[in-house]
């Protein structure tokens, strides 16, 4: 991995035709082309619009309640003994969690474009929440496509949406999960390709979305770099993110790829263990194409997909954004991973030393602070990405642990 | 580049009438009824056949597709067995072309050069792989003109002629114009579009285009048959498959004829369009 050319930046991706060296891409059907394209167009225009960014600025700060605070867990650190830990606390976004930082960009541009009608795919249902509300905000028309399955374990969620006016489709086909949701959200893209819009939640899918998605999500990190100089008067020593498509931790990441000095934690769902069933495509999967770009995934010898399993809905992906593929191969990221039960533990831990329930996503991240902190020096600045807040998980959570709500 | 798409084209000019395509996922419901069906298929009046390679995540396909390709998936269907049945099937047949449909991760994982060997060995004409846009020639597309097998690419309503050019630049064989937007086996078209349709990708082009989605009968196929040079259909038949399984999804003794006998239909409204006043 380390043997491959380093390049002199790691923040230019992707070249014109959306590669992150080998991955990314846009292996779509030819009916989605024009579309494609149109919407590359649209972007590159918004971002070179200082009114569109006024606009950004304006809803991140008045309704998402950004910047978010860069929190020192001062307990956690102390009960680690290593590292000092700082929590970046995405949790505390309107709608609580990172999604609406995309969201809000996607939605944005949507008005720009002229399109009126919003698809989105999801799998906890915390990006379909985030996409219902904002399409109340801004009153356009909301269909959001969820596994069947992820319906029935998402109740709380699909009722949210319900109340924020979406359509909320419980999708039917193959394993009935995120990815499937997504098959069915590019079919509905299809099939409705003049008036639709598909805002994507994380940083996968054809290009642009999964730069686009990166660039709206660099607020993250873009703020975290600022609060560690007002508070520690320099950048912090390693970031730890947990990954699902990627979205909260190459958003954390992307503004410090550059910064040798600081490390970079990737942290992937391994579900009952890596040997068993988990969703850890980079640790236990290879290259291959799906929905739209190539990436590392889970699959067969026959390049079948397979399913991917997590306790946590929203990591329970087979593939990753092609540019932590990327970053991997390059070496300039380490991606490790986090069993169900180490984040259920992570969990625990973080509620009753701060005070502050994580959702089960950021618990895998939490997980591997609680690992590598202590072997790290009582200077060392480590910040982890809280991505989103757990009241969404209780049930979940509490049936794991033998209780019933 | 193989011989037998040209040809049959030709053939079909001659007798003064337009091509019947026709698909059927491989391995459904079973590898050997799929094989079964696909023998028939020419006897029965399909010029050209598409035999698909199943795919877990199949974007671009309506539900009878997607459970047809679940079905294959569920006895082993993959992409080795799939050449065999191809091989089997060009040692009785040797001049129908054969067309491989499907999705790219499939051959990406056996490996783009090693496929398309194998696949021109067993005898594949041609190959539809929905999710390569010519943004994404290298991948398989110019590989496969390279090895002798027609890329077969997809135009669409929304190709404008801007984009056309483009789309058309490396296809070869013929040109699949889907009349809808949407996923196979949607809505039926509005047919007398087609014509016009198809006349605007013809400036563009002196290959055969053939049309698709939404034809599930023979007054459809005659309707299409009017405007195009061949008329595809796909869902329809995995409708009528689907439709003799029992309870279980596995074959039963009206299996074959069930296909066969739709496309009889389909042939004879192909048929009953002279072409001869075009031409």
């Amino acid at each position: 991995m380390s043997a491959q050319a380093q390049p002199n930046s790691f923040r230019i991706g992707p070249d014109e035709r959306g590669h992150f060296g080998q991955f990314g891409g846009r292996f779509v059907a030819e009916t989605l082309m024009p579309n494609i394209l149109e919407l590359e167009k649209a972007y590159n225009e918004a971002r070179n619009d200082p009114g569109f960014h006024a606009d950004m600025a304006y809803f991140s700060t008045h309704y998402i309640g950004r910047p978010s605070p860069l929190y020192y867990a001062e307990r956690m650190t102390e009960h680690l003994g290593g590292a000092k830990i700082y929590f970046k606390r995405e949790e505390l976004n309107h709608t609580g969690a990172h999604k609406v930082n995309n969201v809000l960009g996607q939605i944005l541009l949507a008005r720009r474009m002229g399109k009126k009608r919003i698809i989105a795919e999801t799998g906890a249902g915390q990006h379909g929440v985030a996409t219902a509300t904002l399409c109340a905000r801004f009153g356009l028309e909301c269909i959001v496509y969820m596994g069947a399955v992820d319906v029935e374990r998402q109740k709380p969620n699909v009722f949210r949406m319900n109340m924020l006016g979406a359509k909320v489709v419980p999708v039917q086909s193959g394993t009935k999960t995120l990815k499937d949701a997504m098959n069915e959200a590019l079919r509905d893209w299809v099939t409705n390709v003049a008036d639709t819009f598909y805002c994507i939640g994380t940083v996968a899918g054809p290009h642009p979305y999964p730069a686009m998605v990166r660039d709206f999500q660099c607020v993250i990190g873009d703020e975290t770099r600022k609060q560690m100089m007002e508070a520690e008067g320099r950048l912090p020593d390693s970031l730890v993110a947990c990954i699902g498509g990627g979205s909260n931790a190459i958003g954390l990441f992307h503004p410090f790829l550059d910064d040798k000095d600081v490390e970079i934690y990737g942290v992937e769902a391994a579900g009952h263990g890596l040997d068993k069933l988990h969703a850890a495509s980079l640790t236990g999967g290879r290259p291959g194409v799906l929905h739209g770009n190539r990436t590392y995934l889970l699959m067969n010898e026959d390049g079948q997909i397979s399913d991917a399993h997590s306790i946590s809905a929203g990591l329970d992906y087979p593939g990753i954004g092609p540019e932590h593929a990327w970053l991997h191969e390059m070496g300039r990221v380490t991606y490790i991973s986090a069993t169900d039960d180490e984040a259920l533990e992570a969990f625990q831990l973080c509620s009753r030393l701060e005070g502050i329930l994580p959702a089960l996503e950021p618990s895998h991240a939490l997980a591997k602070v609680i690992e590598l902190a202590p072997k790290k020096p009582k200077d060392h600045l480590m910040v982890v990405n809280i991505s989103g807040r757990g009241d969404k998980d209780l049930f979940q959570i509490a049936e794991h642990l033998g209780n019933k709500l | 580049m193989t011989k037998r798409i040209e040809a049959r084209f030709e053939q079909c000019r001659a007798e003064g009438r337009a091509a019947l395509v026709t698909y059927i996922m491989a391995g459904d419901p079973d590898p050997e009824t799929s094989l079964e069906i696909l023998k028939s298929l020419p006897k029965a009046g399909a010029d050209i056949v598409e035999f698909g390679l199943p795919f877990t995540d199949p974007m671009a396909d309506g539900p009878a597709i997607q459970a047809a390709g679940l079905r294959a998936l569920k006895v082993g269907q993959d992409t080795v067995k799939t050449l065999d049945l191809i091989r089997r099937f060009r040692a009785e047949d040797r001049d129908t072309p054969v067309i491989l449909m499907g999705y790219f991760n499939p051959l990406y994982v056996y490996g783009v050069d090693r496929f398309l060997a194998d696949a021109k060995e067993v005898g594949v004409d041609g190959l539809i792989i929905v999710d390569l846009p010519p943004e994404e020639d290298d991948e398989l597309c110019l590989p496969a003109l390279k090895a002798g097998l027609a890329f077969i690419r997809l135009a669409t309503p929304t190709t404008d002629d801007a984009r056309l050019p483009a789309v058309l630049a490396n296809t070869a064989g013929f040109v699949y114009y889907v009349s809808i937007t949407g996923i196979t086996g949607a809505a039926t078209p509005d047919f007398g579009k087609v014509a016009s349709a198809v006349e605007r990708i013809k400036h563009h082009t002196p290959l055969p285009v053939v049309v698709g989605f939404g034809v599930k009968s023979g007054a459809h196929a005659a309707a299409v048959a009017k405007g195009a040079d061949g008329v595809v259909v796909g869902s329809a038949l995995i409708d009528v498959l689907k439709g003799t399984l029992d309870a279980e999804g596995r074959a039963t003794s009206r299996s074959v004829e069930a296909v066969t006998t739709l496309v009889k239909e389909l042939s004879e409204g192909v048929r009953s369009v002279s072409k001869r006043a075009a031409a």
